[in-house]
């Protein structure tokens, strides 16, 4: 007889309690407590091991017969199940706390990586396509003077304005170029500056073969020159030359752009301008280095030093 | 009509002149490269009106405008957007944004057919609004005998009043130009210069002391050596800049 009440008992009491620590568990899945964590398990276990002591009590009182002998088992040792039960499950509580705090946290984390690569792309994105609207009136107001005077002309400057437009609204799938492609775009655009400012501008050109095949950030240089030969176009009255000098540098891919200045009249730059600013603010995002971008004054020359380090593909963005 | 034609960009002054063929009383007098060139041929030639470009090597339209005693009326072309140009679009004669239609060239000549009053002062007008202008730089343009000069507003020590001109003293020595302190006031405010005095303007940067002088005024000592005189509004004026 006994042992099928100590039996019963058992199973009727840890089903209960096994029952308790599933609506626990469960209920801290949907409510994490924020304030006041500890407070929380320890009302929340109190009571739940109250109706626990409750229900079992209720389940044995249905199953034995009134007056049974093992009542007073029961009854003596009501201290010690609450003590076991409480125990059981307050830790039951405690360690669905800390699990589903720490998914939920997993999960923030993620979302937050998500949100930042996304913004990451985005600038990233819009810093590659910063297009200098007055670049781009400048140019069609000379495909307007060209369209009488030399339409076929005028259809060619349309061509490689397009080309270039074309470029810089390119998505994604390209974000890093060789500095052969690069060095391509750079003579489209060289060449609308030219049909721009004619006999003024002159540029050049020097790279190694070794170079060609190198990585860059697809349209880093054009803002580079855009700066270059607007410094130097607007700062003196002469002719201007702008030279381009591209090598291989340890693991490094090293550009120089030079243009002609007066040290006299120029003001020392603040910062490094806005081309090379939104040139830097990418290097930064690409690299998560600050001195990748350098200018420096030599006489009557300013020239802007590009090193972008040569990683292997899989560590790009 | 006498016509010159200022623009760094020659397919650009092609344009303007195309667009000019079908006004047989146009005297197209001179094409300009920039400012120094465009100096030279008004005083040359002393044109009814000129096609201005901003942006152009060394000195700006607006720079270049400055320097000329009685500027002739201007149609501005630039490619710079509205909201940059209307702070004087009241005052010039008008202004075609690059690049403009035959039709727009049009009704720019007409407004200058139409144009009542006196070139000069609409110009100087035009220059005052230019000077919050956010294409204006961080320099002032003088005339120093033939030779022009540009001088970054650091080496700007003060200005005084001198009759019709403002005396510009400067790390190079000193210059004139025929502007209102006003003028003055106005532009240079974002480079930290402040008007202490009816007559003076003072690069704030270079204060090193001031000191009570007679009974509402006070005396700034730059650290130049030079002592600026300060007015009662002059010093309430210095302590708002200043933050004392």
């Amino acid at each position: 007889m006994n042992e099928f009440h100590a039996i019963t008992d058992s199973l009727v009491g840890n089903i209960l309690l096994a029952l308790c620590s599933f609506f626990i568990s469960n209920n801290m899945k949907y409510y994490l407590p924020r304030k006041e964590k500890y407070w929380y398990i320890l009302v929340v276990s109190l009571m739940v091991s109250f109706l626990w002591m409750l229900a079992q009590h209720a389940a044995l009182w249905v199953l034995f017969k009134e007056g049974d002998s093992y009542f007073s088992v029961i009854h003596n040792s009501w201290g010690i199940r609450f003590g076991a039960g409480f125990l059981l499950i307050s830790s039951m509580s405690m360690f669905s706390l800390l699990w589903y705090s720490q998914q939920e946290q997993k999960q923030v984390a993620s979302r937050k990586t998500e949100t930042e690569r996304l913004s990451k792309e985005a600038e990233l994105f819009k810093l590659r396509q910063q297009l200098q609207p007055h670049f781009l009136f400048n140019s069609l107001n000379s495909i307007s003077a060209l369209t009488s005077s030399d339409p076929e002309k005028a259809r060619h400057m349309i061509q490689q304005l397009s080309d270039f437009l074309r470029g810089t609204l390119r998505k994604n799938e390209q974000q890093w170029n060789t500095l052969e492609e690069e060095l391509n775009y750079l003579r489209l655009y060289l060449d609308i500056e030219k049909v721009r400012f004619g006999h003024r501008l002159k540029t050049e050109i020097i790279y190694n073969d070794e170079a060609l095949a190198l990585k860059i950030p697809a349209l880093l240089l054009q803002p580079v020159v855009e700066n270059a030969i607007k410094f130097g176009l607007y700062d003196t009255t002469g002719e201007v030359l702008i030279k381009l000098e591209a090598k291989k540098e340890f693991n490094y891919l090293k550009v120089m752009v030079q243009n002609p200045f007066d040290p006299e009249t120029s003001q020392p730059l603040k910062g490094t301008g806005f081309g090379l600013s939104s040139i830097q603010r990418r290097l930064f995002l690409l690299f998560a280095r600050h001195d990748l971008i350098s200018t420096k004054k030599d006489e009557d020359l300013f020239i802007t030093m590009v090193l972008i380090p040569q990683v292997p593909v899989n560590e790009k963005i | 009509m006498k016509v010159i034609i200022i623009d760094d960009e020659v397919l650009a002054r092609g344009i303007v002149k195309e667009y000019l063929k079908s006004y047989s009383e146009a005297d197209l007098k001179a094409e300009c490269n920039d400012g120094f060139e465009g100096i030279k041929a008004i005083q040359e030639y002393k044109p009814d009106l000129i096609f201005l470009d901003i942006q152009m090597p060394k000195i700006n339209g607006f720079e270049m405008l400055e320097l000329i005693e009685n500027p002739p009326a201007v149609i501005f072309t630039t490619a710079f957007d509205e909201f940059a140009i209307k702070a004087f679009e009241s005052n010039a004669v008008d202004y075609l944004l690059k690049p403009f239609s035959k039709e727009r060239f049009d009704k720019a000549i007409q407004k200058y057919f139409h144009y009542s009053s006196d070139a000069s002062t609409n110009t100087q007008q035009v220059l005052e609004a230019a000077a919050q202008s956010p294409i204006q730089q961080n320099r002032v343009v003088v005339k120093d005998g033939n030779k022009i000069k540009i001088i970054p507003v650091s080496k700007i020590f003060y200005l005084e009043a001198a009759d019709d001109y403002v005396k510009i003293v400067t790390e190079n020595g000193v210059f004139l130009k025929k502007r209102t302190m006003g003028f003055f006031e106005e532009s240079l405010s974002r480079y930290h210069f402040v008007r202490v005095h009816r007559s003076y303007i003072a690069n704030t940067q270079l204060i090193t002391r001031i000191d009570p002088y007679e009974k509402d005024s006070h005396l700034l000592l730059l650290s130049t050596g030079a002592k600026i005189p300060v007015s009662k509004t002059g010093y309430s004026k210095l302590k708002e800049v200043l933050g004392i």
